[in-house]
């Protein structure tokens, strides 16, 4: 038999102005159950909540039900000191008399009859509530960063610092990612190598982090605390653990005509490559695509010279599976493909290149050697037009609907190197328009046009046409001028819009974690929680979430990895109990509830059950796994045989609330 | 500014010209510039203001080719070759009254009237 | 029929814990009158709301239930308030198919900030489903008060 508590609230005058809380205390002491019932100028003081604690341990309350302001505000007040009276802390429950009658009604009869009902109903309502108990689930304490660009390096140097082991996925054979390959950083005009390779080292030398290179994240299990990540790492025909990088073989190779995807295909490598001098882990990789050995069993040069016996065509993929309590999303992004943009010629002509082409044209260690020269007939260009927001801010299916972000600052800088290092260039910038919010990013644009003496038009690009002689005839609008100009260039730049990389989405799909339309990874709130996703454990940083420029890719790494050490501190993490549940007798298996599920938190598991007749069946059932429910009810009301139900909100619960309130 | 005009355009060519962000891509990209008094970009903001007589009394709306270069490239989905197709035939309604039948269109035709105009009628009406 | 000028109408409101119950909570704060007929009951999500708690609401003499949840887009869940636009439409058909006027049930988004919005929507909802008188249709005569 239930021996059931009411505490009716005044909140000083609050509710008693208009809810006479003697007769609620009055009217819900008839409830069945019910066995004390009073009211208190304020519940939740000290001496309010030792009422409450002294009627749990004399009348050896089962429930208690008060009567007073919202939940949200109290709930977790009368729950602690439930509990500290002996009384499990969710046999509590709260008829919000204050916000949602006293405040709003002005009748005193009117409220008083509705401040019984919602007594009632909680009345009602707490004669179902279950003892809960909150689960603890171990932590291990190792983290997994999922790309090894900026991003990825700052937030593993940061979990490493703070003690923990970090593994880093990078599924190129370097880590670095997209700022190995850029020249300059803005607004300082800095060398992008002579910082990032200093931090890239440093990761490596870190004897708390794992670089995994050339490899890529297969499978994830598992929840918070608790991740278990199966990772291939490809085959690269080089024992890692021999090769010293010397790079004799690299030049020994006689298969030279490989398309070198680090300067972006302008120049040439070998079948046998390092990507870059300051590659880490500096280990050569062998092209199964290009190598004579591979492909025709000929050759074996590489074989011969390496002192070391580090080659090993035989080599294959191997698979490494571990546990993570926590992981890091920072795949990052790639310039958008430009081939829906005929109008552009990106196609047609070698002198029109991408921004980040243009970046290697111009880094010394690029295919030119720092001579900027047009990549057709290798001649000075004199005139050069940059085409901004290409790509970006397209509705339509070729481009992106978003503002790439940092594609106005790397023209901007762009423009002023090639000024700076070559005065006779006439630079033009196409721009819709300009956006440049940042420390001393706009001082840094307007530098581009007073001092360096840039043209920045207003207008767009229409049509990019070249010519017989060599030249390229840009058609383009001056709108504040209000005509048509024609541009005899010499070469073309596409700030191309950013996206993505392609690799995100499946990794999503692993992960449950949720994406927007444009594959950008969903933050657990826009504002209050930007690293952390909806899925708990899994954080993100960097472009992976939202085109980022390098300082905001580092505060923001180093922020996910905050949040990730917060997490790795803990022994255990205590798991909100207020989760579905299934009734494994009433399954039937049918995979509803599975897919209403946003965060993944329902498998599936053959269990044997005993029959009538004494003979064993396995049957499907759905299993919760209360680490991973954060207790939306979706499955709840999914579930064809009424087997799914959510502790706190029972089906039986709220249909007692609503006959409570109905009656 | 004449907001039935404006409402008769916007309507008629089922265009939003309050997406148009004036990067300029249309006039960019228009082969007849140098013929028109008012560019494509220019009807969509005269548009947008309401200013649509301007543009009925221009020869610009004649010098459009309705190439729908500009309806192609413009990142926005704007489509301004619509736009200056609907004001060419805000000014033909004005001038033939507003209600005419594909059938009785052979029979209205003038030596004078632009050929474009008569393309467009018969693609508005063909539907 | 005819219009019972002293019809109370009993009227189930579902809402969302994050986002319409606080609005419930904050048309509170402001003082903000709205009919007692409403009775709130907290769900987490509105995917949480099964349409048989609605049919059992009209069953046991409710008149009307209105169901609350955050702005589409905005679920504390994610996807949840999706489910139940889903579910809330499929529901209707069935409704239809019973006979009971449509009005008897609505959906509503309120967010924790719209106050104002949840006080007009209880007070207009209210008045609608005085308009059409008490819900005789499902009602399950041995459940009515006496």
């Amino acid at each position: 038999m239930q021996r059931i508590g009411v505490f009716v609230c005044h909140c000083g005058t609050n509710i008693a102005a208009t809810v006479d809380v003697k007769a609620v205390a009055e009217a819900l002491g008839h409830e069945p159950g019910v066995v004390i019932s009073q009211d208190y100028q304020y519940m939740c003081s000290e001496s309010g909540q030792e009422l409450v604690k002294n009627a749990i341990r004399e009348q050896k309350l089962t429930g208690v039900v008060i009567c007073s302001c919202s939940p949200r505000m109290h709930e977790n007040t009368f729950r602690k000191a439930a509990a500290s009276a002996g009384l499990n802390p969710y046999l509590v429950e709260i008829a919000n008399i204050r916000e949602q009658c006293s405040w709003i009604h002005k009748e005193v009869a009117n409220a008083t009859d509705k401040a019984i009902i919602l007594g009632k109903a909680a009345v009602a309502k707490v004669h179902l509530n279950t003892p809960l108990n909150s689960m603890e689930s171990p932590v291990v304490k190792r983290a997994l960063v999922i790309g090894g660009g900026i991003a990825g390096i700052q937030t593993a140097l940061d979990i490493a610092e703070a003690g923990f082991d970090v593994d880093i996925v990078e599924k190129q054979p370097t880590i670095g990612g997209k700022m190995a390959q850029i020249d300059k950083t803005f607004p300082t005009l800095d060398c992008a190598a002579c910082i990032l390779t200093p931090k890239m080292v440093e990761a490596s030398q870190n004897e708390r982090i794992t670089i995994h290179s050339f490899s890529e994240v297969e499978d994830v299990k598992g929840f918070v605390g608790n991740f278990t990540v199966k990772i291939r790492k490809k085959a690269r025909f080089v024992d890692e653990t021999k090769c010293t990088g010397c790079g004799l073989c690299t030049e020994k190779c006689p298969m030279k005509k490989v398309p070198n995807e680090f300067n972006l295909g302008l120049d040439n490598r070998s079948a046998i490559y390092i990507p870059f001098a300051q590659a880490v882990p500096k280990v050569a990789t062998i092209d199964p695509n290009y190598c004579m050995m591979m492909k025709t069993g000929k050759c074996g040069v590489c074989s011969k010279v390496c002192s070391v016996g580090a080659i090993d065509y035989k080599q294959q993929d191997t698979i490494i599976e571990q546990q993570y309590g926590a992981i890091v999303v920072a795949t990052g992004f790639n310039p958008i493909n430009l081939d829906k943009y005929d109008e552009f010629a990106y196609n047609q002509c070698p002198d029109v290149v991408t921004s980040l082409e243009l970046e290697r044209l111009m880094n010394a260690a690029g295919p030119n050697g720092g001579t900027l020269l047009r990549p057709s007939d290798k001649s000075h260009p004199h005139t050069i037009v940059f085409v901004q927001c290409v790509g970006s801010r397209c509705d339509d299916e070729k481009g992106k609907p978003y503002c790439s972000k940092i594609c106005c600052m790397y023209t901007a800088k762009h423009a002023m190197l090639i000024r700076e290092k070559y005065p006779d260039t006439e630079v033009y910038v196409f721009y819709i328009d300009v956006r440049t919010p940042g420390k001393n990013f706009d001082e840094f644009y307007r530098r581009a046009v007073e001092q360096y003496n840039v043209h920045y038009i207003k207008g767009m690009v229409g049509k990019v046409t070249p010519k017989s002689d060599g030249k390229i005839d840009v058609q383009a609008s001056d709108l504040l001028a209000n005509e048509q100009l024609h541009i005899d260039a010499d070469m073309v730049v596409l700030a191309a819009a950013i996206e993505p990389d392609k690799t995100a989405r499946p990794l999503a799909t692993m992960l449950t974690t949720q994406m927007d339309t444009n594959d950008f990874f969903t933050e657990a709130h826009p504002k209050l929680r930007p690293v952390e996703s909806a899925t708990a454990g899994i954080f993100l940083s960097g472009a992976c979430q939202g085109p980022k420029d390098i300082p905001e890719t580092v505060a923001q790494g180093s922020a996910a990895a905050a949040k990730a050490i917060g997490l790795l501190c803990k022994n255990s993490i205590t798991c909100n109990p207020c989760v579905a549940h299934s009734d494994e007798l009433m399954c039937n298996g049918c995979s509803s509830c599975e897919k209403v599920c946003p965060y993944g938190a329902i498998t599936y598991i053959d269990k044997e059950f005993r029959m009538p007749d004494r003979t064993t069946k396995v049957r499907r059932v759905a299993s919760v796994n209360p680490a991973v429910c954060q207790g939306c009810g979706a499955c709840t009301v999914a579930c064809p045989s009424g087997a799914m139900d959510l502790n706190g909100f029972s089906n039986s619960q709220i249909m007692a609330e609503v006959d409570a309130i109905c009656k | 500014m004449n907001k039935n005009l404006k409402e008769q355009v916007i309507r008629s060519s089922g265009v939003n010209v309050l997406k148009c962000m004036r990067c300029g891509k249309c006039s960019a990209t228009c082969p007849s510039y140098d013929e028109m008094e008012y560019h494509p970009h220019q009807f969509v903001y005269m548009v947008e203001k309401g200013d649509i007589e301007t543009l009925m009394k221009s020869d610009s709306i004649y010098k459009c080719l309705t190439c729908f270069a500009c309806v192609d490239r413009c990142p926005r989905g704007v489509e301004p070759a619509r736009v200056v197709e609907a004001v060419r035939l805000a000014a033909i309604r004005q001038q033939g009254g507003n209600h005419l039948k594909p059938t009785d269109i052979p029979g209205m035709l003038d030596e004078d009237l632009p050929q474009q105009a008569i393309v467009t009628a018969f693609r508005k009406y063909a539907k | 029929m005819q219009v019972n000028e002293n019809f109370e109408p009993v009227i189930v409101a579902f809402c969302c814990n994050w986002c319409s119950y606080a609005g419930a909570d904050l048309s509170g704060t402001n003082r903000l009158n709205y009919p007692s007929n409403v009775k709130i009951i907290r769900v987490p999500c509105s995917c949480r709301v099964n349409p048989m708690f609605i049919l059992r609401a009209f069953q046991k003499g409710a008149d009307g239930v209105i169901i609350c949840g955050c702005h589409p887009g905005d679920c504390h869940y994610t996807s949840g308030n999706y489910f139940t636009r889903r579910r809330i439409t499929l529901l209707y058909s069935m409704l239809d198919f019973l006979g009971i006027e449509r009005n008897r049930t609505r959906l509503e988004w309120v967010s924790a900030a719209e106050g104002a919005k949840f006080a007009a929507t209880m007070e207009q909802f209210t008045a609608d489903v005085k308009a059409l008188g008490p819900n005789r249709r499902l009602e399950d005569l041995r459940c009515r008060k006496q």
